[in-house]
């Protein structure tokens, strides 16, 4: 007798994704809306969609969705979540959305441990707009505003957000994962909920930064794109736990 | 309804918005509006509302974006370079149909400028201010008692059509102290019907989306005229303005917020000497009070716009008056406030050029 294993997830609404083939925003979209549905917390929670490809993503979750300004997700969801506080309240971003034009916001939310959680999605390089330069891209690698490679003199160094946001007492999970093979697809999810689980315990703020590809913009085949992750991402951004303050109580 | 107080424009405008059913605040310091997230820093937990020291103004009105998308009551204040910052997150609250609140108490500029008050905010507060086709919600109050009571009716307005709306006042208003009275029963914004458009738990009902992009090919302007529809209604139903001694005036003076308490001086010593003045003041700057000025044109002889900016709102008399009379300007930019004496001089001057060439003149 025929079995369904598994489904979609009630947590994303029932749509063709626009993500490019190789791409990994649609498995962390469904890592998340998995994780919304173990948690049963679909009905109470309220995303912020950024700038960039995930823009569309207020399409794609099936719970309230609010799409706003390049890089201040950060800033609607604590407008949010002090309005909501019994909701649970995510920001979903890129990294030119949140490492570059957003880092104020993004600094300020976990200086604040605004109790939100931030889908940081981490893949070295502008998506939408057509692969420009990131401030995550590589030394060395090519984009569209550094065609000759990242030189540090002209462009300076790739940022590691993880590490920087450990410095502040306000973070209280950081944690970083990748997409780019089924092993850390399966701690990427286990990461994720453990991150909604501290803020529906009140524990203050929590991101995960998930490394990804853009097969599209690198002007590579989706195969190499994850080998790209593998062998020259996971250097500059070891994955890892950056911050795990277990014992806060909640707010 | 209340009793006389005595307050700081600041203080009222925050207390005024609290009793209007303010239940969460951002902003950032910048002077002269500090009194404002201060009093709202110990104001909001009294009443169960929240208030964020937000990292920067662009922050602040992007929390306000939240806030307000969850039904909730929200504002935020600044002074002009700080207002500036604040236009990207007005023209997304434009674009999502979202009725924020938010009120610049407005300094002299361009640039870090100073910290008097001044007028030199008024196009980008009556255009727009940010990008794409919009309009904002603009009261202009003169006394500390306008600063108290307008904030319930920029909520009320902002809600029923879904636009920013604004308080456009100055360092002057904002620092002085008058005897006040709230001139309205208190708001329980738990008594307020929860709008069908905010953001919640989705238990029981679909899921919701703010937001304000869509790039189908021609959606967007469908979008856009159908909020221009509600501007229209705007225009056609919420224009406020106070017309004073204007039915025998030979000349009227058309002036806004602080400026326009110096006319009233202006107005008394004018008619003591038996010339007879009138003037003539928007509350409402946009929608602005474009047939009401038309009707006088048919009736005096010349207006006077007096303004605390180079030459703004004398471009909006001129545009309402159609030519129909000649439109003289007297303008103080950059945190000057004229005295009752000058304007009384240029009523003089106006009234000497009659139909001729109309006088500008600043100093």
């Amino acid at each position: 007798m025929l079995q369904q294993m598994n489904k979609r997830p009630e947590s994303l609404v029932d749509v063709q994704m626009h993500y490019c083939p190789g791409c990994g925003h649609g498995v962390a979209h469904r890592l998340v809306a998995e994780v919304m549905d173990e948690l049963g917390i679909r009905e109470r929670t309220i995303g912020v969609a950024p700038v960039g490809c995930a823009v569309f993503a207020d399409h794609y979750f099936n719970c309230d969705m609010i799409q706003g300004p390049h890089g201040r997700g950060p800033a609607i969801a604590t407008g949010i979540k002090r309005s909501k506080p019994g909701c649970i309240v995510f920001s979903y971003q890129g990294d030119g959305d949140l490492a570059s034009i957003g880092m104020a916001e993004t600094v300020h939310v976990a200086g604040r441990s605004e109790n939100i959680t931030i889908v940081f999605i981490n893949n070295a390089i502008y998506g939408m707009t057509g692969g420009q330069m990131a401030p995550t891209t590589l030394l060395g690698q090519k984009a569209t505003t550094c065609p000759a490679g990242r030189d540090p003199k002209v462009n300076g160094y790739p940022m590691r957000m993880c590490e920087m946001l450990a410095t502040l007492d306000g973070a209280r999970y950081l944690e970083r994962t990748s997409v780019h093979n089924a092993a850390n697809v399966l701690k990427t999810k286990k990461a994720l909920k453990k991150a909604f689980q501290y803020q529906i315990e009140g524990r203050g703020f929590t991101m995960v930064e998930i490394l990804s590809t853009c097969p599209t913009n690198m002007g590579i085949t989706p195969l190499d794109a994850c080998k790209f992750v593998q062998d020259q991402m996971l250097k500059q951004y070891p994955l890892g736990v950056y911050k795990d303050i277990q014992n806060v109580s909640g707010n | 309804m209340s009793e006389k107080l005595l307050m700081k424009g600041n203080d009222a405008l925050a207390e005024g918005a609290v009793r209007a059913g303010c239940r969460f605040f951002a902003g950032y310091p910048i002077t002269p509006q500090n009194e404002v997230p201060e009093y709202m820093s110990w104001r909001q937990p009294q009443v169960g509302g929240a208030f964020v020291q937000a990292e920067s103004e662009v922050a602040a009105i992007n929390m306000l974006y939240g806030a307000a998308a969850t039904g909730t009551r929200s504002m935020t204040s600044s002074s002009s370079p700080g207002i500036s910052l604040k236009q990207e997150g007005i023209s997304y609250a434009a674009g999502a149909d979202l009725p924020i609140f938010f009120v610049n108490v407005a300094r002299g500029g361009p640039g870090l400028g100073n910290i008097s008050g001044a007028q030199g905010d008024y196009f980008q507060s009556v255009r727009g201010g940010g990008h794409g086709d919009y309009r904002t919600f603009v009261m202009a109050p003169y006394s500390v008692e306008e600063m108290g009571n307008f904030p319930l009716h920029c909520f009320e307005v902002a809600e029923k059509y879904r636009v920013p709306a604004m308080i456009l006042t100055d360092g002057v208003l904002g620092q002085m102290m008058e005897p006040l009275e709230f001139k309205f029963p208190e708001v329980d914004p738990k008594t307020l019907k929860e709008p069908d458009w905010a953001l919640g738990e989705c238990k029981g009902r679909k899921n919701r989306l703010v937001g304000s992009y869509d790039l189908v090919e021609g959606k967007l302007e469908h979008v856009t005229l159908a909020r221009a529809k509600r501007y229209a209604q705007i225009e056609a139903e919420e224009v406020l303005f106070e017309d004073r001694l204007c039915a025998d005036a030979d000349i009227v003076l058309v002036a806004y917020g602080i400026a326009a308490r110096a006319c009233s001086a202006a107005v008394k010593m004018a008619r003591a000497e038996g010339i007879k003045v009138g003037l003539f003041r928007p509350i409402t700057l946009w929608p602005f009070p474009k047939r009401q000025l038309r009707e006088l044109a048919d009736r005096v002889q010349a207006f006077l716009v007096v303004e605390m900016s180079l030459g703004q709102l004398v471009d909006d008399v001129r545009l309402a008056v159609e030519f129909e009379a000649p439109v003289h300007l007297h303008a103080r930019p950059s945190g000057v406030t004229p005295s009752g004496e000058e304007i009384l001089k240029k009523i003089k001057e106006a009234l000497k050029a009659g139909k001729g060439e109309p006088v500008c003149s600043s100093r």
